[in-house]
């Protein structure tokens, strides 16, 4: 047992913290948010140029191999910066899902692409109706000569208004609710019957509702069979779940940051707010939750590769919900203590805080998670 | 970066299980699992076949009779013993004088005291706190006048626990009130209890236990030699033994005891109609618990790895140990209290200790567990208030 990093995790942290902080000023996160994708596609080359667009990628897909502890370094480093590209949803997400489906002829078509930064792909998978539920699936695909048509809606779709491709997954079996029935197909964005309205979430991030009416589809479009795609599908969302506890973490080490900076330095009744009793606590009580909350990211990262199911289903629950509410009391208590200003558009902090709060509304909240364990309990 | 144990630490752990399981007398584990008391002669007992094996001083070094485990090791028995559950070993022997004198002693106290305190020979009790010196220790008063090869000791310490069992009491006196500073003018005392002048006062806490004291120095002669470290220098053993103290203070054993205890309980209890383990709000109580405590584990991990290279760095880490546990223990007890419903109400302990022939009043454990719960409510305050340590994080790792 040990917490030290390999030479070449540091390298990693201190190459992508260097790029980050060259890059990713407020003001200059701002003109990439003003970006008509939300994002810059300059910036997307440079990460591809480091090499973190393939990271958790194998070496002849064009990637490195990482593991849950490299992405959990990237990650904390985004969460800081508060970056606003799809890493997440096509290195993270989508990688993953192409990775474990194990489709030899769509990795190697797509991945390379991927870690180049040519192509980014999104994850359409959740519905309207199926809030966290992963096996809620209305979305169908029927089988049509040798391929398939795909109808149905896709909500929340992150990043889905500017990808290339999506992953989208369909019931070709089954009723609402039947993990068995649902298969996960690669579709072109552009492709017929498939419409995007975009938007952006509370943090600023691109995202899509997705609709798919008689969407026609290759026989080599489907990345993973009914019964093989379910688990999936829920490894993408555990995935999703070390990625984000990571970025979660990064943010609220920044918000810590600021918020001490600012109990130091603003005035008030003669002497600076933070020699306040009340207010050192609670700064305390945030540093005590930060720590609490990189712990779980921690567990996470070496959780993510875990061949058991269980106990690694167990553990990502306990990360999701403690990681919550971690974020949720750092994130509320942050602009708390910086007063009038925590709450306005122009300070940084109220981005850190939306950040947080669309995190753990993703892949099950922390209610979701901790009613899923209380069900477990033996 | 690897928090998997490796296969010597879990053969290691299964040692440790294996030992106690073989060797923790039977009417002992009995009373544990009852939920009895465990008095002193068990205590005793227990700790002198530890220290037999040679663990009792887990956290010392061999060349004093410890077992010269690294901290992962130390973490494991304190967990093993705990979550067992065995009867720890005495606090004050073990964790508190024994690193102090190993520190700071002179060859002829270690010689004297380390082995008998390993063997629990001697008990021990901690003389710091004083009525008018609790948060602030450092503004006590008890005083050490020097005459010849003797301090003469006049004051009162007050929460001394088990003082009434003790043989020794190892002490904060001022040998010097006119320091510049308060922390400048304090010594570190061994005091032998039997020493005329002591007169001990019993104080009842709120659990209607016995454990605390009130100890009164009326011209108690002490001899020079036994005094730990220079004189003037008490405050810097002080601070090394509050600090030694909070390596074990998470007690994550005893929480996840008292969780599985709860879920055990919880079968035999009923809510609704249905057995209260499969009470959804009991469950997710258990979840939220459990989630937490898994999170403060791997905290402890961290900073028991990181120990590795540096054995005696503050670690700003061990303040969320001492904040989150103590959080922790106080609201698994607070389960075990609230599984017993009703039955948490009533306080049986004298009929049980007057091992009557008449059928029992009511479960055993019931009681024990509320009395766990009133005893806990004092985790957030000894070895310093959960308040003061916020302020200790807020200035000395925050900066504020």
């Amino acid at each position: 047992m040990d917490f030290d990093l390999t030479d070449e995790q540091r390298l990693l942290r201190d190459s992508v913290d260097r790029l980050l902080a060259d890059t990713y000023t407020f003001e200059k996160r701002k003109g990439y948010s003003a970006e008509p994708e939300g994002w810059s596609r300059a910036l997307w080359s440079r990460y591809a140029e480091l090499g973190i667009l393939g990271l958790p990628f194998a070496e002849e897909h064009g990637g490195f191999g990482g593991g849950g502890i490299e992405t959990m370094l990237v990650m904390e480093a985004f969460g800081r910066a508060l970056a606003v590209e799809p890493y997440l949803t096509s290195v993270v997400l989508s990688g993953t899902a192409l990775r474990l489906a194990g489709n030899a002829a769509l990795q190697s078509e797509l991945l390379p692409q991927i870690a180049q930064g040519k192509l980014t792909v999104a994850f359409a998978h959740g519905e309207r109706q199926a809030r966290y539920d992963l096996s809620d699936v209305l979305t169908t695909a029927k089988r049509k000569g040798g391929g398939w048509v795909i109808d149905g809606a896709k909500s929340v779709v992150t990043h889905g208004d500017s990808a290339g491709k999506l992953i989208v997954s369909a019931r070709i079996g089954g009723e609402r609710d039947d993990a068995a029935g649902i298969a996960l197909f690669l579709v072109d964005a552009q492709a017929n019957g498939v419409a995007r309205r975009a938007y952006r979430l509370r943090d600023g991030m691109g995202a899509a509702e997705i609709s798919l009416s008689g969407v026609e589809v290759g026989r080599d479009a489907l990345l993973s069979e009914a019964g093989a795609a379910y688990p999936i599908i829920e490894r993408v969302a555990e995935a999703g779940i070390a990625a984000t506890a990571a970025e979660a973490v990064g943010a609220m080490e920044t918000m810590q940051k600021m918020t001490l900076e600012y109990l130091k330095t603003r005035q008030q009744f003669g002497k600076p707010i933070g020699e306040n009793q009340a207010l050192q606590h609670r700064a305390t009580e945030m540093f005590v939750a930060l720590e609490q909350g990189r712990s779980l990211a921690m567990l996470a990262a070496m959780m993510v590769d875990e061949p058991d199911a269980a106990e690694r289903q167990r553990n990502i629950a306990m990360v999701k919900a403690g990681v919550g509410q971690a974020a949720r009391f750092v994130s509320q208590n942050a602009v708390q203590l910086h007063g009038g200003i925590g709450m306005t558009e122009e300070y940084a902090v109220g981005h850190y805080f939306r950040r947080c709060m669309v995190i753990e509304h993703s892949f099950g909240d922390t209610g979701y998670h901790l009613s899923r364990l209380a069900e477990q309990v033996a | 970066m690897d928090l998997r144990f490796s296969a010597e630490e879990l053969a290691f752990r299964e040692e440790l299980r294996g030992f106690i399981r073989d060797n923790l007398p039977d009417d002992i584990r009995e009373k544990l699992q009852l939920g009895h008391k465990i008095e002193k002669p068990d205590l005793v007992r227990w700790q002198r076949i530890l220290n037999k094996k040679g663990w009792a001083a887990f956290n010392w070094p061999k060349e004093w009779g410890g077992p010269g485990w690294t901290p992962i090791q130390r973490m494991m028995f304190l967990e093993e013993i705990q979550t067992f559950p065995a009867p720890e070993v005495n606090p004050f022997n073990v964790t508190m004088l024994g690193p102090v004198l190993i520190q700071f002693g002179s060859d002829e106290q270690k010689q004297r005291f380390l082995p008998r305190a390993a063997n629990l020979d001697d008990w021990w009790c901690q003389g710091f706190s004083e009525p008018g010196a609790g948060s602030d220790l450092a503004a006590l008063k008890t005083a050490a006048r020097r005459e010849g090869d003797h301090y003469i000791v006049n004051g009162q310490k007050i929460w001394t626990s088990t003082a009434h069992m003790a043989d020794w009491c190892f002490c904060l006196v001022r040998t010097n009130p006119q320091a510049a500073k308060k922390q400048e003018g304090i010594s570190f005392l061994l005091i032998d209890m039997k020493t005329p002048g002591i007169t001990v006062r019993p104080i009842i806490s709120i659990d209607g236990e016995h454990h605390l004291n009130e100890v009164f120095f009326d011209d108690v002669k002490v001899p020079v030699d036994m005094r730990v470290y220079e004189e003037n220098k008490g405050w810097d053993v002080a601070k090394f033994l509050l600090g030694n103290e909070r390596t074990g203070i998470a007690r994550i054993g005893k929480s996840k005891e008292r969780i599985n205890f709860s879920k055990q309980k919880a079968k035999e209890m009923r809510a609704h109609g249905k057995p209260l383990s499969q009470d959804p709000e009991f469950r997710r109580r258990i979840a939220a618990l459990e989630t937490e405590l898994k999170s403060l584990e791997i905290t402890q991990l961290r900073v028991l790895s990181a120990q590795k290279a540096n054995e005696r760095r503050q670690d700003p880490l061990t303040a969320v140990l001492k904040l989150k546990g103590t959080e922790l223990l106080q609201a698994t007890t607070e389960l075990a209290m609230d599984v017993a419903g009703p039955l948490a109400m009533p306080d049986w302990a004298d009929e049980l200790e007057a091992l009557s022939n008449e059928p029992e009043l009511g479960p055993v454990w019931a009681t024990e567990a509320t009395r766990g719960y009133l005893f806990l409510r004092a985790a957030s305050i000894y070895g310093g208030t959960n308040e003061i340590m916020k302020n200790i994080v807020s200035k000395g790792v925050l900066g504020l």
